[in-house]
């Protein structure tokens, strides 16, 4: 049966985890990270959570010297990230896992797992599930040509997953031939980036169709995980502006005594509640493969999405004027909703996939003369 | 042979079935289900329990429905199975669990619940029902309202003061009120639906033993919450399987009828359809966590989305409905035995769900404790304490 809860081994990772986090990627340093220094990505944080915790190998079966944990243990991580906004590329190094466990290469996955080479899927953060990705490269015999725009998590990234017209290939993301630009992205604590391939080399690991099913299987896996991240940053927000409305004071009384506000946070606070059953239901699919997995990713992106940005939303405005600064962190919250409710397609669409798998037919158009 | 209730149970309702004819006399099985502690296993033996853990509750009642045995209908005791029962088995004495929770769990006795007065209702430690001790009994008068089921009920669970000279929640004391004293006269109260569900109740010198006093004299608020925390949980978290509620109709209504569809109609009906689906996710997590304790603020938020839901669906409906929504089936009055939408009309159940957002504790009450109890908000200056 279906298990929505977390369970010991979840909650133990999750305590790791944050308390990590709290020591080494408070938002002071998110802000500073992203105020001024060239490297976007926390390298420090990212070699202490794929060596100290492993979490690179966490959906990496163990006979190929993953960690064997599942997607359920993976979400709770994202959750966590989110509640940090941590810039790490945690989420890219899943999505590609998750298309090289449908790809059956056993050997890189086996490499990724031991060695923390840290890898991504070249497909644009906005492409979605169920529609196909224009292969994003052409294989000439000997190398790759082509352009792929607004790509996350490739940045950090030593190796390229990318889909071609003729299969999928992993590249060397520093070979020459490849040449990797950060873009000015929404989220900064996501950078993102452009990536030409002119005559890189690469080597081929699926044929087409196992192409197109490892891209369909990342993105479901990606819709569907992501909706655990945006609960963490819901939360985060929900806490936060709780917090402040008890201690700010305006008409001689805490703020958060007014019942127009406290209304709309509890408004808010069943929001989560309902978006963390739904995130759960997805990441529990995805972890025992269970063939609502599809539809559960679109029910996760169609809900949990739009519930991370209002939450971030009400903690700018709730926040009043100091919530508008740079310099407090509400900004890196409301910027990471807003971006994750691009990626893997918008609510709209998921709605759409929604429709199609329970059988909800949009009306045909009448002809008319 | 394992001692773990999980293994242990499946074999027990075998065990049962092969001694009891599920087609035999309804009630007589029943009764002899509750006997064999098959009725609420997580209950403790004798109360119609196995003192088996909650979660395996789901297990034995699929077994049962499967081969067909009756069932207890508890759309028609509503208000006992959801709300009395864990209320007796938290604050009961061994005697009154032994006298009331078996006829409430075969559905003999129906119970209502005699809270709300006019003067209190979202306010409800402002009541004003009192419970004047006279030897061995207390002598109850006041006037009590929108008590539903109140004309069916053998038995309901009273809110009375006992003291005046104390806070206004410390002076209430909670009694189980035998709806066949005399002085109690139940009126029936027609709602906008044209149904009269629920009553007016005047209590006049209505004498009850102190043995149907629940809980400690004073004690009456600490009884009241178990059974409020009870009515959020009753009342949004039902289980149901996917298309289970109201999103079910309206999306067949949908599949089986093009000629209503228009674009805009199809994008809120998915957005309702993702909504319902994210409200059943929540109840069924809700669930799975009771697995494990009692209630807790959670029921406050399925219940709220679940009557802001209903009203959306149920709104939804009644316009993709066209011409067919301008129309009524029947204003007659009536007394309903069960609270059933899913068998009415649209324009029924449009009406009706106005009353989810009020009944058992308001949107806006439940705004409030969400927001003081869960996240720990300051409470608003009032000038009543
Ligand atoms: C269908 C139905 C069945 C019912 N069945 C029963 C039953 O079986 N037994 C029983 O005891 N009662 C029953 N009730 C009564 C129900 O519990 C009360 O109606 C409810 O608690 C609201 O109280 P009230 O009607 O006095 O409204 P009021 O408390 O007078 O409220 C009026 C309005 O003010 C709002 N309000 C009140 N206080 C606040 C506040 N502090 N902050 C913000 N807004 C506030 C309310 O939300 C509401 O909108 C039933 C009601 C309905 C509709």
């Amino acid at each position: 049966m279906t298990n929505l809860r977390y369970d010991d081994t979840e909650e133990a990772l999750r305590a790791n985890l944050r308390a990590m986090l709290a020591t080494h990627s408070p938002w002071t340093a998110v802000l500073a990270r992203v105020a001024g220094t060239e490297e976007p990505y926390d390298r420090d944080l990212w070699d202490r959570l794929t060596g100290e915790l492993g979490l690179g190998a966490l959906a990496v079966p163990a006979e190929l010297g993953g960690a064997g944990a599942g997607f359920r243990e993976v979400a709770v991580v994202l959750e966590e990230l989110g509640r940090a906004v941590a810039p790490v590329p945690y989420l890219g190094s899943v999505l590609a896992t998750r298309a090289l466990l449908s790809c059956d290469d056993p050997d890189l996955l086996g490499q990724l797992a031991t060695e923390n080479r840290g890898i991504a899927l070249a497909v644009p953060f906005s492409a979605a599930p169920g529609v196909p990705v224009h292969p994003v490269a052409v294989w000439d015999g000997s190398a790759l040509y082509g352009t792929v725009t607004t790509v996350a998590d490739a940045l950090a990234a030593d190796l390229l997953l990318v889909p071609a017209t003729d299969g999928l290939y992993v590249a060397q993301a520093r070979a020459p031939g490849v040449a990797v630009a950060p873009v000015v992205s929404l989220d900064a604590t996501r950078p993102l980036c452009d990536i030409v391939f002119a005559h890189a080399p690469a080597r081929r690991i699926a044929g087409p169709d196992a192409t197109a099913r490892a891209l369909t299987d990342a993105l479901t896996a990606g819709a569907a995980l992501l909706a655990s991240e945006q609960v963490g940053v819901a939360q985060w927000c929900l806490d936060t502006t709780v917090g402040y409305l008890r201690e700010r004071r305006q008409f001689g009384r805490p703020v958060g005594s007014f019942q127009a506000l406290k209304h709309r946070l509890a408004d808010v606070w069943v929001e989560i509640t309902e978006a963390r059953a739904v995130a759960r239901y997805a990441a529990d699919c995805l972890a025992t493969g269970d063939p609502d997995t599809e539809l559960a990713a679109a029910l996760a992106q169609a809900h949990c999405a739009a519930v991370a940005v209002h939450a971030a939303q009400e903690c700018v405005q709730l926040h009043g004027g100091i919530g508008f600064t740079w310099e407090h962190p509400a900004h890196l919250y409301l910027k990471r909703a807003k971006s994750a409710a691009l990626a893997f397609g918008s609510a709209d669409r998921h709605r759409s996939t929604v429709a199609r798998l329970v059988d909800l037919p949009a009306p045909t158009p009448s002809v008319s003369g | 042979m394992s001692t773990d209730p999980g293994d242990r149970l499946p074999g027990l309702v075998a065990e049962f079935l092969r001694r009891h004819d599920p087609a035999g006399d309804r009630l007589g099985f029943l009764r002899a289900r509750f006997d064999a502690g098959l009725a609420w296993v997580h209950y403790p033996v004798g109360s119609g329990g196995l003192a088996a853990p909650r979660h395996l509750q789901p297990l034995v009642d699929d077994e049962f429905a499967r081969v067909g045995a009756p069932d207890n209908r508890p759309r028609r005791n509503g208000i006992g199975l959801g709300m009395v029962a864990p209320t007796l088995l938290r604050h009961g004495t061994t005697a009154q669990r032994d006298r009331l929770l078996r006829p409430l769990w075969t559905g003999e006795d129906i119970w209502c619940q005699l809270f709300s007065e006019p003067d209190a209702g979202s306010d409800l430690a402002g009541l004003t029902t009192r419970a004047v001790r006279d030897g061995g009994d207390w002598v109850v008068n006041g006037q009590k309202v929108w008590t539903s089921l109140a004309h069916r009920a053998r038995w309901g669970i009273l809110l009375a003061r006992t003291a005046t000279d104390v806070g206004k929640h410390q002076g209430i004391t909670c009694f189980v009120c035998d709806m066949t004293a005399p002085g109690v006269q139940v009126r029936p109260l027609r709602q906008l639906t044209g149904e009269a569900e629920f009553n007016e109740v005047f209590l006049t010198d209505v004498r009850l033993p102190d043995d149907l006093r629940l809980g400690g004299v004073g004690e009456g608020w600490r009884v009241a919450r178990t059974t409020l925390m009870n009515e959020r949980v009753a009342i949004g978290g039902a289980p149901a399987p996917r298309e289970g509620g109201l999103i079910g109709l309206v999306a067949r209504t949908w599949r089986d009828r093009p000629e209503l569809r228009t674009a805009g109609r199809h994008d809120e009906l998915v957005r309702l359809w993702v909504r319902a689906e994210a409200a059943r996710l929540a109840a069924l997590r809700l669930r799975q966590q009771l697995a494990t304790g009692e209630p807790g603020p959670e029921g406050s938020a399925v219940k709220l989305a679940f009557a802001e839901l209903a009203q959306r669906i149920s709104g939804f409906e009644v316009e993709l409905l066209g011409e067919a929504g301008l129309r009524h089936d029947d204003w007659t009055m009536r007394r309903p035995a069960e609270t059933d939408l899913l068998t009415r009309t649209a324009t029924h159940r449009y009406l009706r769900a106005r009353g989810n957002s009020i009944e058992g504790g308001s949107s806006e009450i439940l705004r409030n404790i969400i927001a003081e109890r869960v996240l720990g908000l300051p409470v608003e200056p009032r000038s009543d304490r």
